[in-house]
Parts: structure tokens; sequence; C-alpha cells
């Protein structure tokens, strides 16, 4: 395997099959795929195109049935132990019986940091999320979008370099979702993290990511991947911007030619 | 939330409409034996006296209420708590080897339910066992427990709380069972992300996620042992305790007795049920439930 020192993420020829009662469903084939760091890559396409597996691949939540996968150069079960990732889920997944700065120090307790090594991580990442006086709510006492965000904090508390986001903003209204969208640039150009994003938004894609992904199901497979052309720096507005929607009508060529929107 | 008011009405009213019954009731029924002694006695009554003397026997078929409230007054407030009298003596008997029992149980329950989530062996072996100890009757074990005890001269509050025991440990054990499973799938593959070890995940994620499910099944268990704790008074030669106080009230047709011991179980009864339940609450309410 020729990975490269800089490379987060690295697979080949990565495949994964469950066995159902219907038989094996390939949720995964053949997947190449070299992410470098500091990289925001998105993933697309419709549902059993796989998106959500090859993250839970990264991330130790699925094992592969063929091919070789690495993270950070090590395999995707040495990288957890070394807790190289942070994950958010698609719902917040916040712990109803701990407050937010209980739930966003969740990870520190059993990563085993100390009490004030705690507070202190918790302040940052709250006020990184713009959640600074919330700490002693309960999570069934704030919106959708700041438990979302809350939970954002959480996986940032622990410094890892590379984050995976699975829908995080799937669930949410178009507004808040383009405020935490672009929130989410803020802290990704200040953090310099590597970031794994899925979504079934094209906007959302374009908007957000250096890399688009796109992908097709029956087998789950990688269709096309698109680098983006637009700055690092984005201002809503961009999605406007003649670029913008160039990007955007070629993910969609992806994503038709992938044979997604059959049935 | 509906206020005291609202509540209190519906209540009193169905109260209202039992209390009429159990008048009726009892007149009707003490009325054959009554009207007995009269023409015995060459008494003749109108109907108003009839009633009256109805509601007043010495020992009644079925007992009036205001004779049993009479009776649970004067031996609960005029008699000393040290006299086997005492209504408040009895229950304390039962009460304190039904909270024994009820200890014991919970704790018991916790342990099996604990084993049954973490080893897998457990709950193929365990489980049935546990299911089968609930489909023997307790009135027919009871008595083997006492008397098997006393054979190796363990008396007094322990055999009467390892029967409270026995009733009280299966629906924490099922209960905490399903609260340690309770926990959702995202919630536990965070911890996975995390590298959590299996204590970490147990105390930090099924302890809290089993805390609704605890004090549901403590609720039922806590009843349980009371029902468990009378039932094992009964074969231990009368001592003292409500269940004795029934028994013996059976023996001498102390119908009176009977009524007011059945009183006094109730109010014990009700009085755990709603510990448990307050302090569940409070719990809950600290654990950051939304209040309902």
């Amino acid at each position: 395997m020729t990975s490269k020192r800089s490379d987060v993420i690295s697979a080949r020829k990565l495949g994964l099959t469950f066995q159902t009662n219907d038989g094996p469903v390939q949720a995964l084939s053949d997947v190449d795929l070299t992410i470098g760091k500091g990289e925001f890559v998105s993933f697309i396409g419709p549902s059993g195109c796989g998106k959500t597996t090859f993250l839970r691949v990264i991330a130790d939540l699925e094992k592969p049935t063929s091919g070789t996968i690495s993270v950070n150069g090590m395999t995707p079960e040495e990288a957890r132990q070394k807790r190289a990732y942070g994950y958010v889920f698609q719902a917040a997944a916040l712990y109803p019986w701990r407050t937010i700065e209980r739930n966003v120090a969740l990870p520190l307790e059993i990563m085993g940091h100390s009490r004030s090594e705690q507070r202190e991580r918790v302040n940052r990442t709250l006020e990184l999320v713009n959640l600074t006086g919330f700490e002693k709510k309960f999570p069934w006492q704030l919106s959708g979008g700041m438990q979302q965000r809350a939970s954002i904090a959480r996986a940032l508390a622990f410094d890892a370099d590379l984050l995976l986001m699975d829908e995080p903003f799937g669930a949410l209204d178009e507004i808040v979702r383009d405020h935490l969208n672009e929130q989410l640039l803020k802290l990704w150009a200040r953090t310099d993290k590597t970031i794994c994003f899925v979504t079934h938004s094209i906007p959302e894609a374009v908007y957000l990511s250096t890399r688009i992904v796109v992908m097709s199901p029956r087998p789950g497979r990688v269709t096309d991947v698109i680098e983006s052309s637009l700055p690092r720096e984005r201002p809503l507005d961009i999605r406007e911007s003649p670029e913008f929607l160039a990007i955007a009508h070629r993910v969609r060529e992806g994503l038709r030619a992938g044979h997604s929107y059959e049935d | 939330m509906m206020s005291f008011r609202d509540k209190i009405w519906p209540v009193s009213a169905i109260l209202l409409v039992l209390l009429v019954i159990w008048y009726a009731g009892a007149i009707l029924m003490n009325a054959p034996f009554q009207r007995d002694l009269n023409r015995r006695g060459d008494v003749d009554v109108t109907f108003s006296q009839f009633v009256g003397q109805t509601l007043s026997q010495q020992k009644p078929t079925l007992p009036a209420p205001h004779q049993v409230a009479k009776n649970v007054f004067e031996n609960t407030f005029l008699r000393k708590v040290t006299s086997n009298r005492s209504l408040v003596y009895h229950s304390w008997v039962t009460l304190s080897s039904t909270v024994l029992g009820f200890a014991f149980g919970t704790a018991l329950g916790v342990l099996i339910a604990v084993g049954i989530v973490h080893i897998k062996a457990l709950e193929r072996s365990l489980m049935p066992w546990i299911i089968a100890s609930q489909t023997i009757p307790i009135l027919a074990i009871a008595p083997m427990i006492i008397v098997v005890l006393a054979a190796v001269n363990v008396t007094g509050i322990i055999p009467k709380a390892m029967i409270s025991t026995y009733l009280s440990f299966f629906p924490v054990a099922v209960g905490m069972v399903k609260g340690l499973r309770s926990p959702e799938l995202t919630h536990l593959d965070l911890m996975h992300t995390y590298n959590a070890s299996k204590a970490q995940t147990f105390w930090k994620l099924r302890v809290p996620a089993s805390v609704p499910f605890l004090f549901a099944s403590m609720k039922v268990a806590v009843a349980a042992s009371l029902v468990g704790a009378i039932v094992g008074e009964l074969p231990t030669g009368a001592v003292a305790g409500i269940g004795s106080k029934l028994l013996a009230g059976a023996y001498y047709s102390q119908t009176i007795d009977i009524w007011a011991a059945l009183v006094a179980g109730s109010v014990v009864a009700a009085l755990l049920v709603t510990i448990v339940d307050l302090t569940g609450r409070l719990v809950e309410r600290a654990m950051g439930a939304r209040p309902a």
C-alpha cells in the first residue's frame, strides 16, 4: 500500500457484505479512497449507498469483509483505541441524565482527564460551538440545533484530529442547518481537523467540502470523486455563484449516472 | 398537573358510594343472626332499632365501617405502642421484616440482573428457574421455610424477611434486566468510539439508564414484600405482626379485629409504595427528568 505520511484515511478495494435473512447485502464494494490531512470530504448518495457504512468502518463500528483500510496508518481498531476520531451521530445522542457540560465531559471522564483539565476543555469546546451559558441545562431544555452543537462539542472535547459526522444536520430545519453549516466551516478553519461528512443534501455537500465523494447503491460503491474549486473562505451567498452551481450540477450528474434515482 | 382539589372530589365520590354499599351489606348480612337473637329473647323492636342492632354486634358477620374505624382508632392511638393489642406494635413488627426482606430482595434482584446482562450462560441457566420460582404458591413454601429455618435455630425476623425476599427479588430482577439493556444503540456506539471499558459503559450508561426501571419494579416489589411478611407470620404460631392479628381474629371470630388488621396492612402498604414512589421521583428529578 502506498500510503503517504499525510494520509489520514486510505481504503483499497474495501468491501463489506452484511448477511441478512434475505441473503447477503453488499453495503460496500471495491471502494478505493484516500483522504489527506485537513481535508473536508463529503459523502453523498441515496440511502443504501453505503456512505454511513463507510464512516462506521473508519470508526471500527463495522468490520470490512474484504480489502484494506488504514486510519492514521493503523487499523481502524488501533485508531479507535488511540481515540483518533470524534464521531457525531445523526441524532445528538446526548445522555438525558447528564447536563450539557457533563455530556461534553463524558469522553474526558472515560479517557481519564483530571477534573481541572475537564472543566477547561468543556469551557473551551462549548465556546467553540457557541453554547457558553448552557452548561447546567439538561438536553431536553435545548432546541434540536443546540443539542446537535453540544454533541459536536463532545466530539471535539478530546482533540481528535479526525471528525466523523453522519448526517449531523439531517433532522434540522433549513434555517438552522444553514447556520450550523456556516459555523462548522469556521470551526474547521480554526482547528485544522480532517472532517468526513455524510449527507444527502447536494447544496450542503458542495458548500462544505474540499472534495465530494458521490456514491451509489446496490452494491454500495463510489461513482465519482469531485474536487471543489471553491475557495476555503465561503460566505453563505457563495451558493448562488456560477462556480457553486457548476459543482452542484456535476454532483447531480454523478448521482444520476450511478442510477441512484431509479428504483 | 391536576390540582389537589380536582383530584379529591372523584376519590371522595367513590369512597361515599363504597361506604353506602358497605353499610347496606352490613345490615343485610348481620340481619339473620340478629333476627334469630331477637326471636329467642322474645324482643320486639322497631325497624330503626333493628338496623341499629345489626350495626353494633360484638362479632358481626360483616362489621360496619364505624365499628372498624373505632377499633382502629382505639388500638392505634389509645394503647401504648408496646402493648400487644396495639396496631402500631403489630404494624411495626410486620413493617420491619417487610423492609428487611425488600432490601434483600432488591439487592438480590439487581445482582441477578447484572449477572444475566453480562454473562450469556446465566440468562439461559438462571432465567427458567427464576420464573419457575414464582409459580410455586407462596402459601405452600412459606411454612416450610419457617420450619426448616427453625430447625437450624434461625427464628424471628429472618425467616419472615426471607419470604419477602423470595417474592420481591423477581420483579426487580426482571425490571433491571430490561433497564440495563435499555440504552439506545447510538448511546452504546458512542461508548465504543471512546474505547470505554465494560465497567465504564456499565456505570456511566447502563446504570443511569436503568434507574426508571428500578423504581418501577421496586414499587411492585415493596407491595409483594408486605404480602410475603404477612404470609410469613401466619404459620409462626401467631406471636406478633399483622398476619398473626389476622389469624388470631379468625380463631376467635373477632371479625372487627380482622378488619382492623386489614386496614393497618393497607395503611402500611400505601405508606411503603408512597415512599418508594417519592424517592423515585426525587432521584429522577435530580437526574434531569423533564417534570411531567
